[in-house]
């Protein structure tokens, strides 16, 4: 499996990450080498095997229906890049 | 001072010979002495610590202190610190303070240990030489020009160079046991759910699990006392019986049954490597233990499928560093998008970038079931070899890293083989298992670990196998010359 310099964009673009156009062959000769690395999965027939999503399978607990967390909104903001009247800011979306 | 293990600093302390304050200002100094050449902190807590110390000797004098209390510790920087940075070792946690605490942290808190400060690690957990770490490599106490190993490396430089008898860390693929192993010291990875993952910075939530690392087994099970136990606040953490971790220490190992894997003693492990853990295995022979030879026929696909699990959960996990409400920002986005990808594509280092987007690719549309269901199907398979040979022996015995510690830069720039050095440990992060690393020996200087892997819950074993090896043997007593 190898990947073209347009696959590449592609996935940093799914991953939004920003890559260098300089960089794009090297990512696609590491991610070519780590695909074509674990490619030896496929030597293994596992029709009928169940995925194993657990180590022991264990499922999602449940919890009682009611409040637990307190407001943090303040404490929480206080660390974010741009805040104003306790709303987080980013560029303009909509026009 | 430094060269006493935990138990008998704590006697030291319960019995008035020595105060926290005074321990704690010798660690500090050795630190401040030391770290300038290791790179082991990223953070170094001086005011907390002292302060915690002097907290701890009033504990001390009025007799609420307990076993832990006073002894100095120190966090790998993934755990939350509330008040302290928490940078993950990447640009992109570089100014995240974190608001709350790691129940770990908390834990530790409650036990009474001293915060000395924050360990440098790999990039997020992603890394097996830590030279992956936005704040620079950590250097192997035993060779300055070796890696410690990672992705726990600060932790391990740091306890190695006897800079802080104990410390936490995270094991997603071997990040405990391969840096304990290649710096000569013994660290737990726990039974997945064991030890509460709430607070610690996620990369591949169905793998990672914190645990203690100190010199001795013992050490590790007074720690290991200190921070397991069942967490409401992780979905994924298992409620059972306290369990006290340093009860069996003591046992004799007669008629113990030890596995040695076929496929741990084959082709990639260094010969010297192979000596060490052969003369390990007769002196486990000699306490009593009988060994035998067992089969985990998947073993050679552990590797590859692990690089799809993990880095399609941390392709998961790390997606919500965006910009938007902590951590690092682009300069003057020109939109949202921008924003989103601007930030991540500065604030995340190669490595880490690599991951996610090998991960990404491998949960797009149409690659899902070739890719991810199929590694999870092959992670099941691994987990029955596994459970097939615990039906024959007690424990699994084998070497933690096929070499010795590997010079800085000579893997850096081929992931494959990079990712290879964790051969022998990443199987057991697939099935969930506890496994212990022990130090058994030297090759040129540069420590090499005993690997023992135990079935569900089987920490208790694993801790008195790793106590009576280390009641016949000095390797866990030795501290680089230098230090």
């Amino acid at each position: 499996m190898s990947l073209s310099p347009e696959q590449v964009i592609k996935i940093a673009n799914l991953a939004r990450i920003a890559i260098d156009t300089q960089a794009i062959p090297r990512y696609a000769e590491n991610l070519s080498d780590i695909l074509a690395f674990v490619e030896q999965m496929n030597r293994v027939d596992t029709s009928g095997i169940l995925p194993m999503a657990h180590p022991l399978e264990a499922v999602a607990r449940c919890r009682t229906d009611e409040v637990t967390e307190t407001d943090h909104r303040e404490q929480f903001q206080c660390i974010a890049p741009q805040v104003e009247a306790g709303l987080y800011l980013v560029p303009k979306v909509i026009e | 001072m430094h060269t006493q293990s935990i138990p008998q600093i704590s006697a030291a302390l319960q019995q008035g010979q020595l105060s926290s304050v005074e321990l704690t200002q010798h660690y500090l100094n050795r630190i401040e002495r030391y770290n300038p050449q290791l790179n082991a902190f990223i953070t170094v807590t001086d005011e907390l610590a002292l302060a915690q110390a002097q907290a701890a000797d009033k504990y001390l004098k009025n007799g609420t202190a307990g076993p832990l209390t006073g002894i100095p510790f120190a966090h790998k920087d993934i755990f939350c610190t509330q008040g302290l940075l928490t940078s993950c070792a990447s640009k992109m946690l570089a100014n995240f303070i974190a608001p709350y605490n790691a129940t770990i942290v908390e834990k530790c808190q409650v036990a009474g240990l001293v915060i000395l400060g924050k360990t440098n690690m790999d990039e997020f957990a992603m890394g097996s030489s830590n030279e992956t770490s936005y704040y620079g490599p950590v250097k192997n106490p035993w060779d300055l020009q070796a890696v410690p190993g990672g992705s726990s490396g600060g932790s391990a430089s740091a306890v190695s160079a006897r800079l802080t008898p104990g410390a936490t860390g995270t094991d997603t693929g071997g990040s405990i046991r391969q840096p304990s192993a290649l710096c000569g010291i013994t660290g737990l990875k726990p039974t997945y759910g064991l030890v509460s993952r709430y607070g610690m910075i996620a990369f591949a939530s169905s793998l990672d699990q914190g645990g203690p690392m100190a010199h001795s087994a013992e050490e590790v099970a007074w720690l290991l006392n200190a921070i397991a136990g069942f967490d409401p606040r992780d979905s994924t953490s298992l409620e059972r019986e306290p369990v006290d971790y340093s009860a069996q220490l003591n046992n004799n190992l007669q008629g113990l049954k030890i596995g040695l894997p076929k496929e741990y003693f084959g082709e990639g492990l260094d010969p010297a490597v192979d000596t060490l853990i052969q003369t390990a295995l007769q002196e486990l022979e000699q306490a009593g233990a009988e060994l035998h030879s067992i089969e985990l026929p998947n073993t050679p696909l552990a590797v590859p499928i692990y690089y799809i699990i993990a880095s399609a959960e941390c392709s998961s996990n790390l997606s919500r560093y965006d910009g938007v409400r902590y951590g690092y920002r682009c300069e003057e986005p020109q939109d949202l998008m921008d924003l989103y990808q601007r930030s991540r594509g500065e604030g995340f280092g190669a490595e880490v970038k690599r991951r996610i987007m090998i991960g990404t690719y491998a949960l797009s549309a149409g690659y899902y079931d070739a890719y991810y269901l199929k590694a999870q199907q092959i992670r099941r398979l691994i987990s029955n070899d596994f459970a097939q040979a615990f039906q024959k022996v007690d424990i699994i015995a084998g070497p933690t890293s096929p070499t010795p510690a590997f010079n800085l830069g000579e893997k850096f720039n081929d992931p494959v083989k990079m990712y290879l050095s964790d051969v022998y440990t990443i199987p057991v992060n697939l099935a969930g298992l506890p496994a212990l690393s022990l130090p058994v020996g030297l090759i040129q200087q540069r420590p090499v670990g005993l690997q023992l892997i135990g079935n569900y819950f089987g920490e208790p074993k694993l801790l008195n196998v790793a106590h009576q090896y280390q009641q016949r043997t000095h390797w866990h007593q030795l501290t680089p010359t230098h230090f």
